[in-house]
């Protein structure tokens, strides 16, 4: 047993639902009990989906146990297949209905229906979402990629967009218009969107391009097995890697790495004067594996931050974020526990951190501004207005999203310079917080604010010290905590005066 | 008036699109600020709460869910013990809990996981400063309110014994609201305790002279443990809108033999004031064709305000469950309509696209789907979170179900000026 008060990832089934609502023509038929309809509304309020999820759930309650939830499934199916006539039909079990032993694949199986039905084996005490969007995408590619002919013009296919995906709408149609504009046809972009039939011609596709590998890896591997297509490598993330991104699907297709740049305009605003400000900026990094490495080059190498740490909460990606991690100098941090995070995050004192909401609430808490990079969530991240991450436009919206919640230039230097204002005074708290960040209370004797309680190396701030401390702006003042600590424990000393202050500021001048 | 005492009821089976009852948990724990909600399931049923809870889920709630890993299932590990490993670690990190829930799930009703043994054991282990108890939220067993319906029931055979004739009102409500129905009926003369008590410890007793009255409708196995200890139910209506907050009172008030005088004293100026505030969305409710889809049992009594307070007229009316003898008083009230127990989501939908009610009461999951089809609709879940009950909250009911007309109406009117443009 493991106690959990929040999970970055939803059962596998959930993320067969988002294949399945992705998709269109299939419909779901969810062996499960009263109450798994909850995940509906991820889709009709979070994606504010027009449409009910195409799943059809059972409805198995206890009087059902033991006598006939077998004939209860075979009734939902046929119910399901007359009402919604799918193309495809895919069968499960949830976590509850995985327990009774039930076996949807071979009840639908026998009912003979003249469509595909695809039957789903998802482990929910073992795996989660990201492994049920994954495996259910490579079994419906399974059972209905039919060969055939490669397209006559050079073409591909786009895979792993799926509903209630991290901006995948807008990225669809940014990375389809970047290969159109190098002459490239997309055959068909998968899941979302997708119909069976669609499945059925993707071995038509010279190549692939996979977008998101946490929900198409499985897919990808069996076509390029079984269709001989190769795939791409690069997430098109950032404008160092959509450039390289074009130059790895020029070289698959044989054609120029053409991307029109005229409209790219985030590596001008990073050079620009007002951003010199967020050289060396240091920034912790957490989400889904893709969405870290490929952010974790744009904060280095695009923004100029410098990167304190990272981490992903699906295992299945474990290795590659240790290999990235070590590239970067920091350890990386592989867990789906966020009180682990927030720890991390706390130790590290970063002055941003770029993660999911989870970590948006934990910046919160710690008075630390964050950018959103990935999922889960909330519905403000399913915006209206044009915002992709991915391609030129993807990179534009970037750098928007990662200096907006950090104080601008100008800002910065007011801090400093006015820090006695009325608006800018250390209690006013941080304007992008709306004044809201917890402020601590005024010291008034020594004390120990390390956060650390117990042990020998306890540091204890005189009140002058951590006055003078709260005088620095916010957004470095971890960080000078942390160092001065440091100083003091190297130094041996035991409490933390004004002079130990300024002492270990000098000694750590970058 | 009969109402729809004898009205046949539409019994159906098939697709529940509801939740299970381990929602209650969101706003059970709200209430008991000494109180922990331990559900032991499945990662779906943590999903499912982080979905329910919200932004909640950010400010350090009083509930949690014991993930069961394969191991547990296998039994490679004892399921109890792991438990008890849990709690301790759970009960270390959060010393200021008095009161530990249990909860039960699907997944740990199948595999038989025995939640009252474990409950029993630790809290001789822990006591006396934490008391462990264990109720089912489990979907195969609850329909949404039915969770705290569960919870209340498991806490009454532990209740101390009294033989003072007192009064115990039944069900969670928001502390404002409570603390209205509480000065109200002291201003009668009549003391009230309530069950949850905000806090452990509070003197809270039932015996053979006790009797009670629900705040809510979905409160029948908690109404039965009473009754088993002896307790006697005050029948009423419940107070929703003046007309039934006032019957409610005069209900607990006759039992206690309060003077017509003192009743009218007390309930007039409040009675003024609520029918006043409806008044404002009275207009816009009234001749309005009104829908409920099940979710909550609250359905018939707000169907009941709806219908006699704001002119509505009620086309069907869902219940996840229908307890005919708490809910008399209500159907007796309620103008003829179609009454439905149960739900096949699909069917139901059939009956909302021939009906074309003109507002639709339902699930999140349905809202924006039936929003789309052109229907107006009021999502359920609002009902049990916001405060409703009692005369000073009855505009605001009322408001809650002409705000989606008035919406429409709104941007109806915007759009025909800009085609007349």
């Amino acid at each position: 047993m493991k106690l959990s008060m929040w999970t970055y990832e939803g059962p596998p089934h959930v993320g067969a639902m988002r294949v399945a609502t992705g998709m269109k023509g299939v419909h779901y038929v969810l062996h499960a009990p009263q109450g798994d309809t909850y995940a509906d509304l991820l889709f009709t309020m979070i994606e504010r989906r027009d449409r009910r999820p195409p799943v059809t759930y059972t409805t198995f309650q206890a009087r059902d146990l033991g006598a006939d939830t077998a004939t209860l499934f075979k009734d939902a199916c046929l119910a399901a297949y007359e009402r919604f006539k799918p193309e495809a039909l895919i069968v499960g079990a949830s976590c509850t209905a995985e327990l009774i032993q039930d076996d949807p694949g071979g009840l639908a199986e026998a009912l003979g229906l003249p469509v595909p039905v695809v039957a789903l084996e998802l482990p929910s005490y073992t795996r989660k979402e990201c492994f049920g969007t994954d495996e259910t995408f490579y079994q419906l590619v399974r059972t209905l990629a039919k060969p055939c002919e490669r397209t006559p013009e050079v073409s591909c296919n786009v895979l792993g967009p799926t509903g209630l995906g991290f901006r995948h709408r807008d990225d669809v149609t940014e990375i389809v218009g970047l290969l159109e504009g190098m002459g490239i046809a997309v055959n068909v972009v998968a899941p979302m969107g997708a119909r069976p039939s669609d499945l059925a011609r993707l071995g038509a596709a010279h190549f692939n391009v996979v977008l998101y590998p946490e929900h198409a890896e499985a897919a990808a591997r069996w076509l390029e097995r079984e269709h001989g297509q190769p795939w791409t490598k690069t997430i098109p993330i950032g404008a160092g890697a959509v450039r390289d991104f074009a130059r790895e699907v020029g070289m698959l297709a044989g054609v120029e790495p053409r991307i029109d740049e005229s409209r790219l305009r985030e590596p001008w605003w990073s050079r620009s004067v007002d951003s010199t400000y967020l050289t060396g900026k240091r920034v912790f990094l957490f989400g889904d594996a893709t969405h870290v490495k490929a952010m974790a080059r744009v904060a280095r190498d695009e923004m100029g931050f410098e990167v304190v740490g990272l981490g992903c909460y699906n295992r299945e990606f474990a290795r590659d974020v240790r290999a990235l991690a070590k590239e970067y100098g920091v350890e990386a941090l592989i867990t789906d526990d966020h009180l682990e995070v927030e720890e991390r995050i706390a130790a590290l004192a970063p002055e941003m951190i770029l993660g999911t909401q989870m970590e948006r609430h934990v910046g919160k808490r710690l008075g630390i501004p964050c950018a959103v990079i990935s999922a889960p969530v909330h519905v403000q991240d399913f915006p209206a207005r044009y915002s992709p991450v991915m391609g030129v436009e993807g990179a534009n919206v970037l750098f928007d999203t990662l200096v907006h919640p950090l104080v601008m230039g100008l800002e910065e230097h007011l801090l400093a310079m006015f820090r006695e204002d009325p608006e800018f005074h250390d209690a006013a708290g941080p304007s992008h917080h709306g004044g809201s960040a917890p402020r601590p209370a005024e010291p008034d004797v020594p004390r120990n604010i390390s956060g650390t309680s117990k042990g020998a190396d306890v540091v204890v701030w005189l009140a002058d010290a951590e006055r003078e401390l709260r005088k620095i702006p916010f957004f470095v003042r971890g960080k000078a905590k942390r160092n001065t600590e440091a100083f003091a424990a190297e130094k041996g000393l035991a409490e933390v005066s004004v002079d130990t202050l300024y002492e270990a500021k000098a000694h750590y001048a970058r | 008036m009969s109402g729809c005492t004898d009205m046949p009821v539409l019994r159906e089976r098939g697709q529940h699109e509801v939740f299970c009852g381990l929602t209650g948990i969101v706003w059970l724990h709200r209430k008991m600020p000494d109180a922990f909600f331990l559900v032991v399931g499945s990662r779906t049923c943590a999903h499912l709460l982080q979905s329910a809870a919200g932004v909640m889920i950010f400010a350090e709630p009083r509930f949690a869910t014991a993930i069961l890993e394969e191991g547990d299932l296998a039994g490679m590990k004892d399921a109890q013990d792991e438990l008890d490993a849990v709690v301790e670690r759970l009960l270390a990190r959060r010393p200021d809990i008095r009161r530990l829930f249990l909860v039960g799930s699907c997944p740990s009703e199948v595999i038989k996981l025995d939640l009252a043994k474990a409950a029993q054991r630790l809290s001789s282990h822990h006591a006396p400063h934490v008391e462990v108890l264990s109720y089912s939220g489990s979907g195969i067993e609850t329909t949404f309110t039915q969770g705290e319906d569960a919870c209340l029931a498991a806490m009454v055979p532990g209740l101390p014994a009294t033989e003072a004739a007192n009064l115990v009102l039944v069900g969670a409500l928001p502390d404002v609201v409570e603390d209205q129905a509480l000065s109200l009926l002291a201003a009668m003369g009549i003391e009230a305790q309530v069950l949850p008590a905000r806090r452990t410890g509070a003197p809270l007793a039932v015996g053979p002279n006790t009797r009670y009255a629900l705040l809510q409708p979905f409160l029948g196995d908690t109404a039965s443990e009473l009754d088993k200890r002896g307790a006697a139910r005050i029948e009423a209506p419940f107070p929703f809108g003046e007309e039934g907050t006032t019957a409610w009172l005069r209900a607990v008030a006759e039992a206690h033999g309060v003077d017509d005088a003192t009743f009218e004293a007390v309930t007039t100026a409040p009675r003024v004031r609520a029918r006043k505030a409806v008044a404002a969305a009275r207009d816009t409710l009234a001749g309005k064709r009104l829908t409920a889809l099940p979710d909550s049992q609250l359905e018939i009594p707000l169907a009941r305000f709806l219908a006699r307070e704001c002119g509505m007229v009620p086309v069907e009316i869902g219940t996840p469950y229908l307890h005919r003898a708490i809910m008399a008083p209500d159907l007796a009230l309620l103008p003829e309509c179609r009454l439905s127990e149960g739900q096949d989501v699909e069917r139901q939908l059939d009956r909302v696209r021939d009906d074309r009610p003109d507002l639709t009461i339902c699930g999140l999951g349905l809202a924006n789907p039936l929003e789309r089809e052109g229907l107006t609709t009021k999502w359920a879940i609002e009902l049990v979170f916001t405060p409703v009950h009692f005369y000073e909250q009855a505009g605001d009911l009322a408001a809650l179900f002409a705000r989606p007309l008035w919406r429409k109406e709104k941007l109806d009117f915007a759009d025909r000026m800009e085609a007349a443009e």
